[in-house]
């Protein structure tokens, strides 16, 4: 049933990369969502041919990467080959050397960054650590985007805030401060922030880094919950493979700034690709285990 | 063996380099003026008492205390030089004439660069190297507004308010000095010195201030929005934020003396010599 996990390299030399990476996305599974594959199929995010550089390092070399409504899409990659810089280009806090972004029908990464707010208020973002203020309790952080937005009605505000406190099950946390809560607590607050304002897309980058595996299973039911309450079209840059697998409709190995393989969870687990089955099942390379045995 | 042309090349690189830091600050400042012209916005704005408070209020005792004892120090050095030319009934007016035009405003300045400037350096930049300013982003909010503004609103506010403090603490330590430490006579004292201050000597120093205030919180700003990563990064952002401020508050005092000197020799001519 399930087709061989596809290596993307070729397919994102030809011309047209933009048309070719949606082209290359079998239609049974973005079906899975449900009936209306016509809507499910449309791309909400376009990334074309994207170069990033710092310095002279090279984070992102010809990025190609299609994400369709309602997907819920996990990138995979070693440290350091550019995944949170991907996910920070979709919503603009970086720009492209090179390349084009697309959201919807409209290429975003040659606005200013005033033109952007009404595109980063459809998208919600859980940063790493969090991010949240620490000068302003639970409350205030998940209030702070729907304040800023102009809402005035203060009641409105405080049954938002319970509302989406209560959807992270944190229900009557809004008068703690930051640094009274959890790692995990941490994340799940930062989670209802980025969903105050009802996003169609979820940024996750690396949601379960540095929580215990029941935690971080948690926060994998939570995302699993949002797609499937909210509809919204989710991106998750993440190392945890347990986490990838349970999340993913798709997911999207990178390397060296490229997209090397794209599949579900199956296609990845069945992989022959030496790169990807060393990534799965977290062994380290011939060439690192050399290295060590040379240190010893 | 290092060669000349590499040395030129270094010069050129780290000229251009300043150049372009400083083309970048230039712009920042611009957004900042024009957030505070167009209306920073509810949040901001509930920020600005806070940031007064933080800025001005916790500020007053150090600058009341450095202000006493800059006053209390001019007396005594001034003294011996004027008791030689028996000058010694005018020390009310070179002390207040120094404090409430110069000492006042460039030490409070310096003060708050201190105290102040590396601390919203450094609250800044944590705040960027915990990705809060990018969480500010994503949300549609920019950090310049939101967090610049208030900052830099309150320092023009209350720089002038501290260095009134300053300037108040500073004749009543040179006051104190001169008339119960060294004996100078009490009515002679404030004769000379009320009569040798007028307003727009006050005004001066109080011109400057706001001058001092947009400069402190602009480069404490900037320098934690941008700086590196890490706690390394946000050290050497304070350090620079510090430095920076010190060194433009010294030049921008320089061309604002001479500016508001040349002024006042054209309103006034003939007229400035505590001597006349």
């Amino acid at each position: 049933m399930t087709s061989p996990l596809r290596p993307t390299s070729t397919r994102l030399a030809a011309a047209d990369a933009t048309a070719s990476a949606a082209d290359a996305w079998p239609l049974e599974h973005v079906a899975l969502h449900g009936p209306d594959t016509h809507t499910h199929n449309q791309p909400v995010i376009r990334l074309v041919n994207i170069h990033k550089r710092f310095g002279s390092l090279v984070v992102l070399d010809g990025l190609n990467l299609t994400i369709r409504r309602q997907e819920s899409v996990v990138v995979l990659g070693p440290s350091g080959t550019g995944k949170s810089v991907l996910l920070k280009h979709i919503v603009g806090l970086l720009r492209p050397d090179q390349g084009e972004v697309w959201f919807h029908d409209e290429r975003v990464d040659n606005r200013k960054e005033r033109e952007l707010e009404p595109i980063r208020k459809r998208i919600g973002f859980l940063f790493q650590m969090g991010a949240l203020f620490d000068s302003m309790n639970v409350g205030d952080n998940i209030a702070f985007p729907l304040r800023e937005q102009g809402v005035k009605d203060e009641k409105a505000i405080q049954h938002a805030v319970a509302d989406k406190l209560a959807m992270v099950g944190l229900e009557g946390m809004q008068t703690k401060m930051p640094g009274e809560l959890s790692g995990g607590q941490k994340k799940r607050v930062a989670l209802a922030r980025a969903i105050a304002l009802d996003p169609e897309i979820m940024l996750y980058d690396e949601p379960t880094t540095g929580l215990d595996p029941i935690r971080a299973d948690v926060i994998n039911e939570l995302i699993l919950k949002l797609n499937e309450q909210l509809k919204v079209t989710s991106v998750v840059v993440t190392h945890d493979m347990n986490s990838a697998f349970k999340v993913a409709d798709r997911l999207v190995m990178l390397m060296d700034g490229k997209v090397v393989a794209e599949g579900t969870a199956e296609q990845f687990r069945n992989s022959t690709d030496p790169n990807v089955q060393r990534f799965v099942q977290g062994r380290a390379s011939e060439e690192d285990l050399r290295a060590l045995k040379r240190l010893k | 063996m290092i060669q000349p042309l590499h040395i030129v090349e270094k010069i050129g690189s780290r000229g251009l380099y300043w150049l372009d830091s400083f083309g970048d600050y230039v712009r920042f400042l611009g957004r900042i003026c024009f957030w505070v012209l167009r209306g920073p916005g509810r949040f901001a704005r509930s920020q600005l008492v806070v940031q007064m408070f933080e800025i001005g209020t916790l500020s007053i005792p150090v600058v009341v205390i450095t202000g006493a004892f800059i006053g209390a120090v001019l007396a005594i050095e001034a003294y011996t030089q004027f008791e030689a030319i028996g000058l010694a009934s005018r020390l009310g007016s070179v002390i207040n004439i120094s404090v409430v035009k110069q000492i006042g405003p460039v030490l409070t300045a310096v003060m708050l660069a201190g105290r102040v400037g590396g601390a919203l350096t450094a609250e800044l930049g944590t705040m960027r190297v915990t990705e809060q300013l990018d969480a500010l982003r994503t949300m549609a909010s920019d950090p310049i507004r939101t967090l610049a503004v208030p900052r830099f609103m309150a320092c023009i506010i209350m720089m002038p308010v501290l260095t009134i403090c300053s300037d108040w603490t500073g004749a009543i330590g040179g006051w104190a000095t001169s008339v119960h430490l060294l004996h100078v006579n009490a009515a002679d004292y404030w004769i000379y010195a009320t009569t040798s201050l007028d307003l727009y000597t006050v005004n001066t120093g109080l011109i400057k201030s706001v001058f001092f205030g947009a400069v402190i919180a602009s480069v404490a700003c900037y320098k934690g929005f941008n700086c590196g990563s890490g706690a390394q990064g946000v050290g050497k952002a304070c350090t620079e934020a510090f430095v920076l401020s010190f060194v433009a508050i010294l030049i921008m005092n320089f061309f604002i003396a001479l500016l508001l000197n040349s002024i006042y020799l054209i309103l006034w001519p003939g007229v400035g010599s505590i001597f006349g």
